[in-house]
């Protein structure tokens, strides 16, 4: 397919939460290997939490990510409130779950719009989309600060919110706190509906190798809603676990290239999880009204196009401006904001639906209440193995485009997953060996 | 009780003297990424910021790049590795003013808990191959490493305080950040003292204000996100959050958490 013998570089993957590295080596047309590489500089959070009290991994694992901190204080609270068989329930749930609304919000709507949409409309950043399209940026602004909003009453700030703890809020928000995002949410509900249409008109590039029954799709599924915080650990190939068994078949395996760990079931059922994996394991779970404008936009219940999860993102949004309308419309302050979590020697599991993807921790602590040992799970670990996959599929079908081309286009497949980088990498370049000899 | 920035000491970039938009970079080094989401959460003035700066490098935000020199770098992160403290070096020697921004940065994060302590046996928690990890035994702040002309404390940092430094850097004035401690904010917005009314364990005393008392205001004691403020009292309140029950490790903690390295080296002036 190539006749050339060349090395290309793209020295910093852009437009990805935090910074690595990646190589494809291609022979005689044939991709030989390739390698996300990643180099964070480690922070060691799991050694770091050693020592540390029950009641301290709320706020100290929200650091791992300013992105997604609601997902790390809901999988870290989740996880050690089940050692001794706390679950908060009635209007506290309701408070968690519009917390992590507000994080979908502002994480899927920043993807989407920042991250993601520049890729598709041809320019460097959503600034300058702003500059092309003033009016309808302006409301997925509106809407991304509505995400922010809600951060903002319901846990303090929009990044390392201070409200939440064990057992649920050091404060209730009042009915009026609530009440005052009525106005921005249906404005907000407008906006992501805009941005769905717009994201719709895009044109999607495809991995032809890649279908359904070639990956297995992990996600939360809960009996009765679409998953946050509460569920079993489901697949599209017939997995259906609790947390704990899944945190027990979870294998963590080093390699050379990358300071991320790459995560497996068992020893080596690779799979992915986050939008695509989520809307393929409970679209059956959303509202009407949602399903109505997936139907419109010609998004399937199952979709396995990575490049067209950018509009599953979108129905996410609209989702989650529609479920804290509903939380907000029903919300009855309780009496006390948390229930009390004592300290119980134990192990506990967590796992909750980050913006990409299931968030799995797991604490051993002592009678005292000090953690002894800690293990955390990114959703970005459990997708590089999907990632990896991807870019061999499509480069290798993609061999015919420049290299600068099919530079570019490799970065947009890696960002087609959101890869949030603090979580597990820090410096992505982009290189391709082509060798035809 | 005010930090300067307009000292004589700040040699203002030349587009920035004639009113042009000065070139921006932001870098990242061990971090959240948290404190550059700052700038991106800032949905109501960020088109007009774009309009006022030259956005050089932003990985985060933008694919286009511009080499250096830059008159603006913020930067996000604390030093772990050799390599950062290269990067650092080169991005100092790039850049007219540099702006650390948020905890890690000014005071070595949270990843700082690690100085002190046996980072090979900490790699090895994490790692099963700890030979493949290059790391440094500690976690510093940018300004033991580079001179830093202005910073921006909390983890993360204020939103407010963001806009406000970078309106005072495009018009050369200014900026006034209070280094008072949080217990004037609480007293400014009449939020009742969490320790004095309900035993609640705070750090407000001897932490930097900045958050307009955000967790007193949530009914919870600060735990000192924005680091010390000028001279605390780190004494007196130690034995105050003895009064109240906290065992000495339980002090610890919570002094030694987004911090440590700052509350640390207060901890020892203090004592001398």
């Amino acid at each position: 397919m190539t006749h050339k013998t060349l090395n290309l570089n793209v020295p910093t993957l852009t437009r990805v939460e935090g910074e690595g590295a990646m190589h494809v080596t291609v022979k005689d047309g044939i991709v030989d290997n390739v390698e996300l590489e990643i180099y964070e500089p480690p922070r060691m959070f799991e050694a770091l939490l050693r020592g540390r009290g029950y009641a301290e991994p709320v706020d100290i694992t929200a650091r791992i990510c300013g992105i997604c901190p609601v997902a790390y204080q809901m999988s870290a609270a989740h996880a050690i409130e089940s050692i001794g068989g706390v679950v908060p329930g009635g209007a506290i749930r309701e408070l968690r779950r519009l917390l992590y609304c507000g994080e979908w919000i502002e994480s899927h709507v920043l993807h989407i719009a920042f991250l993601h949409a520049p890729d598709f409309v041809g320019v460097d950043s959503g600034i300058e989309i702003a500059r092309l399209h003033p009016a309808l940026m302006a409301e997925v602004l509106h809407l991304k600060k509505t995400g922010n909003r809600i951060l903002d009453v319901v846990g303090g700030r929009p990044i390392h919110p201070v409200n939440v703890r064990l057992g649920g809020f050091y404060r209730a928000p009042t009915r009026n706190e609530l009440e005052s995002l009525s106005a921005d949410l249906e404005r907000a509900h407008a906006g992501a509906i805009s941005m769905l249409e717009w994201t719709s008109t895009f044109e999607f590039p495809s991995i032809p190798v890649r279908l359904a029954n070639h990956t297995e799709y992990v996600s939360l599924r809960h009996p009765g809603e679409y998953p946050f915080n509460e569920g079993r650990i489901v697949s599209n190939r017939g997995l259906d676990i609790d947390v704990e068994t899944f945190g027990e078949r979870l294998r963590e395996y080093q390699v050379a290239h990358s300071t991320a760990l790459h995560a497996v079931l068992d020893d080596d059922r690779r799979y992915q999880t986050g939008p695509l994996a989520r809307w393929m394991n409970n679209a059956d779970l959303v509202p009407a009204s949602i399903r109505a404008v997936a139907d419109e936009l010609g998004v399937g219940a199952t979709e396995t196009n990575p490049f067209r999860s950018i509009l599953v993102r979108g129905l996410e949004v609209l989702w989650a401006v529609e479920e804290a309308q509903r939380i907000i419309a029903t919300y009855r302050r309780p009496s006390r904001p948390a229930v009390d979590v004592a300290p119980v020697a134990g192990t506990g599991h967590g796992c909750t639906e980050a913006p990409r993807g299931v968030l799995y921790h797991r604490y051993d602590i002592d009678a005292a209440g000090i953690i002894t040992d800690a293990v955390i799970v990114p959703p970005t670990s459990q997708n590089q193995a999907a990632i990896e996959t991807d870019l061999r599929d499509f480069v290798e079908s993609h061999l015919d485009l420049d290299d600068h081309t099919l530079g570019h286009r490799c970065e947009q497949v890696i960002r087609n997953y959101d890869p949030c980088i603090s979580c597990a990498t820090h410096f992505l370049r982009f290189s391709i060996d082509r060798d035809a000899s | 009780m005010q930090h300067e920035l307009s000292s004589p000491t700040i040699d203002w970039p030349a587009r920035i003297e004639r009113g042009e938009p000065p070139s921006l970079a932001v870098w990242k080094f061990a971090s959240c990424d948290g404190c550059q989401l700052s700038l991106l959460d800032c949905e109501d003035e960020l088109l007009a910021l774009a309009d006022r700066v030259s956005i050089s490098y932003f990985p985060e935000a933008t694919t286009a790049m511009v080499a250096g020199p830059y008159d603006v770098s913020l930067v996000e992160g604390s030093i772990t590795s050799e390599h950062d403290a290269e990067r650092i070096r080169q991005i100092r020697r790039d850049s007219a003013l540099l702006i650390t921004i948020g905890a890690c940065a000014t005071a070595g994060g949270i990843q700082a808990l690690r100085n002190g302590r046996d980072v090979d046996g900490f790699t090895s928690i994490v790692y099963a191959h700890p030979e493949y990890i290059s790391t440094l035994a500690t976690s510093t702040p940018i300004a033991d490493h580079v001179p830093v002309d202005l910073e921006l404390r909390g983890c993360p940092i204020d939103r407010g305080q963001l806009l406000q430094m970078l309106a005072s850097v495009l018009n050369r004035h200014a900026l006034r950040l209070p280094t008072t401690s949080v217990c004037i904010e609480c007293k400014a917005r009449s939020t009742s003292c969490v320790m004095v009314a309900h035993g609640t364990p705070c750090l407000g005393p001897i932490t930097q204000a900045g958050c307009n008392a955000l967790c007193p205001s949530f009914h919870r004691g600060c735990y000192g996100c924005f680091g010390p403020m000028e001279s605390p009292n780190v004494g007196a309140l130690r034995a105050q959050l003895g009064t109240l029950g906290l065992d000495g490790d339980a002090i610890f903690r919570l002094l030694n958490t987004f911090n440590t390295g700052a509350f640390a080296t207060a901890v020892e002036e203090g004592s001398t």
